[in-house]
């Protein structure tokens, strides 16, 4: 590995991408506007004001079908407390009722918490017996905030993808990696050159969106910057590597294009970007297991909404690393100038 | 002088093509060799394989005595037929990074200034002319001070002036020691430039030799040309075995005294009669036929 040679391909590759204006605009723009449009989907004005989780093994006693029939509140029915207390301490619902115990939980800082709490308590004054109430603690967990690592998982994909993957099979097409493979510049070289400048440029991207996004919304981040920094570098270069495999042998823009997307339209809606996948099929939840955006965004949110640590998320991090390096292998194995 | 490169029994197959079929030769070290043939003849072919750009399926390749490798890599500067830069890139910054790829490189400034390309050194590659390009791509070729020059139909689509601009770098390069080896059409510009030539067609090497012993060898006589309006084609024929292109008959013999009489002795006008010696394109139509290749 000759630095030189990687250091003139990194630095020529950079210009390319810094002098595309309306590349560089979209690379920008596109991950803002659908932040900006989701944060205004989800915060608009709905008639159903709040959301009560409710456990019921049995049929209901009428004290709580009163309650349930109150106008404007969303009832989500839930098997189990446990595993849905955490919806509570995030504010995505106002309180969860356990109908069986006549046990109660509300998040101390939520003012729609207090109010359903008013009514529960409204709807049971008549009857025998008394609720036990039980406090929680956690602030609230916007859509917004669960939403942006995703974002800026998918905003990587797509950079990663098809800044590496296009641009190469358009170099191969129209010449360019016939010229430089008439140089001593060898595969390997070539493509770590490609690596390091797409890697810097996404991080540099999506560092302006992150810093830009937060002024402009203000979302949540608990944990480190570094395990930050360091789960969006594995990934990119993770995807970056899918991209390479993709790229190493054909020239055809057309067929680049169709399998690039093939890549990344499963992983745009199997990885638990925009929805979570509990309760979802469980072959679903196998096969999203095998896309590396799945991992990006599990291990990002972890970081960002509830402090993860790097041994809470060792296990993306490890899947992440591994098949980067056998990517990357396959890549350079079959990769073809010509 | 010793052999640079030697091409043996060189053989490349596309599925049932044969495009390079036991092609063999040696060039001498510091000459200029010349690689001709009609399209499809498998001459890009052979240079792209003697590049190491592609694969042989057979036979070998040396330089300097040993396969392909560093050295070569090193000491090669290759223009391809069609080149393709990076988008959004200066032509002084293309010339640095290819400078980068060398362990030795020229002096940007010097090889702008010797290819006339000083004045477009800021500017996007993608707006140079055709011969500003081509100026571009010869001085990246010889970026890294090559020892041998690989030049695949560089002069195609130039105008004359460009043309014989790039002649004139080229025989500079070849005066500063450098081997050169070079695909043309243009038989004129072979003559002008290279040592020896080898005609191909259909994958093989059909003559090889000097341009001047070729033609001692293949030709003992001369074109006369007359107008065809001077000569129609109902007595030139017949008559004198001419053959007809672009309004003018061409009789050749080895006999023009006596071609002479026989056109006075019919009442031809020799009013624009002219005497040539037969040329390189002469023998390439004559080796390699007249009908037209895909």
């Amino acid at each position: 590995m000759n630095w030189r040679r990687i250091y003139a391909l990194f630095v020529a590759r950079n210009l390319e991408f810094v002098r595309d204006r309306s590349s560089l605009a979209w690379n920008l723009l596109l991950p803002i506007l659908i932040i900006i449009g989701f944060a205004y989907a989800f915060t608009g004005d709905s008639p159903e004001k709040f959301k009560v989780g409710l456990v019921a093994s049995a049929q209901l006693e009428p004290s709580a079908l009163e309650f349930r029939s109150t106008r404007y509140i969303k009832f989500i029915d839930f098997d189990q407390v446990d595993s849905n207390l955490v919806k509570v301490e995030r504010h995505q619902i106002d309180l969860l009722f356990d109908a069986d115990s006549r046990r109660y939980w509300i998040n101390r800082s939520s003012p729609n918490g207090y109010i359903v709490e008013k009514l529960l308590i409204a709807a049971f004054s008549g009857a025998a017996g008394k609720l036990q109430k039980s406090l929680v603690e956690g602030d609230e967990i916007r859509y917004l905030d669960w939403v942006m690592p995703g974002v800026i998982g998918m905003n990587i994909m797509w950079g990663a993808l098809f800044g590496i993957g296009y641009v190469i099979v358009r170099y191969r097409k129209f010449g360019v990696l016939k010229r430089i493979s008439a140089t001593p510049v060898t595969a390997m070289e070539f493509l770590s050159a490609q690596i390091l400048s797409r890697l810097c440029l996404l991080l540099v991207v999506n560092l302006l969106i992150y810093v830009g996004m937060d002024f402009f919304v203000d979302f949540r981040m608990h944990g480190s910057y570094f395990n930050l920094l360091l789960v969006f570098i594995l990934g990119s270069v993770n995807l970056i590597c899918c991209g390479l495999v993709v790229a190493a042998r054909i020239s055809s823009e057309e067929v680049a294009n169709g399998l690039l997307n093939l890549f990344s339209w499963p992983m745009m809606f199997l990885s638990g970007v925009w929805f979570s996948l509990e309760g979802a099929h469980p072959l679903m939840q196998k096969l999203a297991l095998l896309l590396p955006l799945t991992h990006i965004t599990a291990a990002a949110r972890a970081i960002m909404i509830d402090g993860a640590g790097l041994l809470d998320i060792s296990d993306h991090l490890l899947v992440l690393a591994i098949s980067s390096a056998i990517l990357l292998f396959i890549g350079a194995r079959i990769f073809r100038w010509e | 002088m010793p052999t640079i490169l030697q091409v043996s029994n060189l053989i490349k197959r596309f599925g049932s093509l044969t495009a390079v079929n036991q092609v063999s030769f040696e060039i001498v070290e510091g000459s200029c060799f010349g690689l001709l043939g009609p399209n499809g003849a498998g001459k890009t072919t052979t240079i792209e394989m003697m590049e190491g750009i592609k694969q042989p399926d057979g036979g070998t390749i040396r330089y300097r005595g040993k396969p392909l490798g560093e050295q070569f890599r090193n000491e090669a500067g290759i223009m391809f037929q069609s080149t393709a830069l990076q988008d959004f890139i200066t032509v002084r910054e293309v010339m640095r990074q290819f400078s980068r790829f060398y362990p030795h490189s020229a002096n940007i400034d010097e090889l702008a200034d010797r290819f006339a390309l000083h004045e477009f050194l800021g500017q996007d590659t993608r707006k140079l002319s055709g011969g500003q390009k081509q100026r571009l791509l010869l001085a990246m070729a010889m970026i890294n001070q090559p020892k041998i020059l690989f030049l695949d139909e560089p002069t195609t689509g130039l105008d004359p002036q460009s043309r014989r601009n790039l002649w004139d770098q080229v025989q500079q390069v070849r005066a500063q020691g450098a081997t050169i080896l070079l695909t043309t059409h243009y038989m004129e510009e072979a003559y002008e430039l290279c040592d020896e030539i080898a005609i191909m067609d259909h994958g093989r090497i059909i003559a090889h030799d000097a341009p001047d012993a070729l033609l001692a060898a293949h030709f003992n006589d001369v074109v006369v040309q007359l107008h065809a309006t001077d000569l129609p084609r109902e007595i030139g024929e017949p008559e004198f075995d001419a053959v007809y292109r672009n309004d003018s008959a061409h009789i050749v013999t080895g006999d023009v005294n006596q071609t002479v009489e026989n056109l006075l002795r019919l009442d031809i006008p020799l009013d624009h009669l002219r005497i040539r010696a037969r040329d390189l394109e002469d023998l390439f139509l004559e080796l390699t036929g007249r009908e037209l290749r895909t």
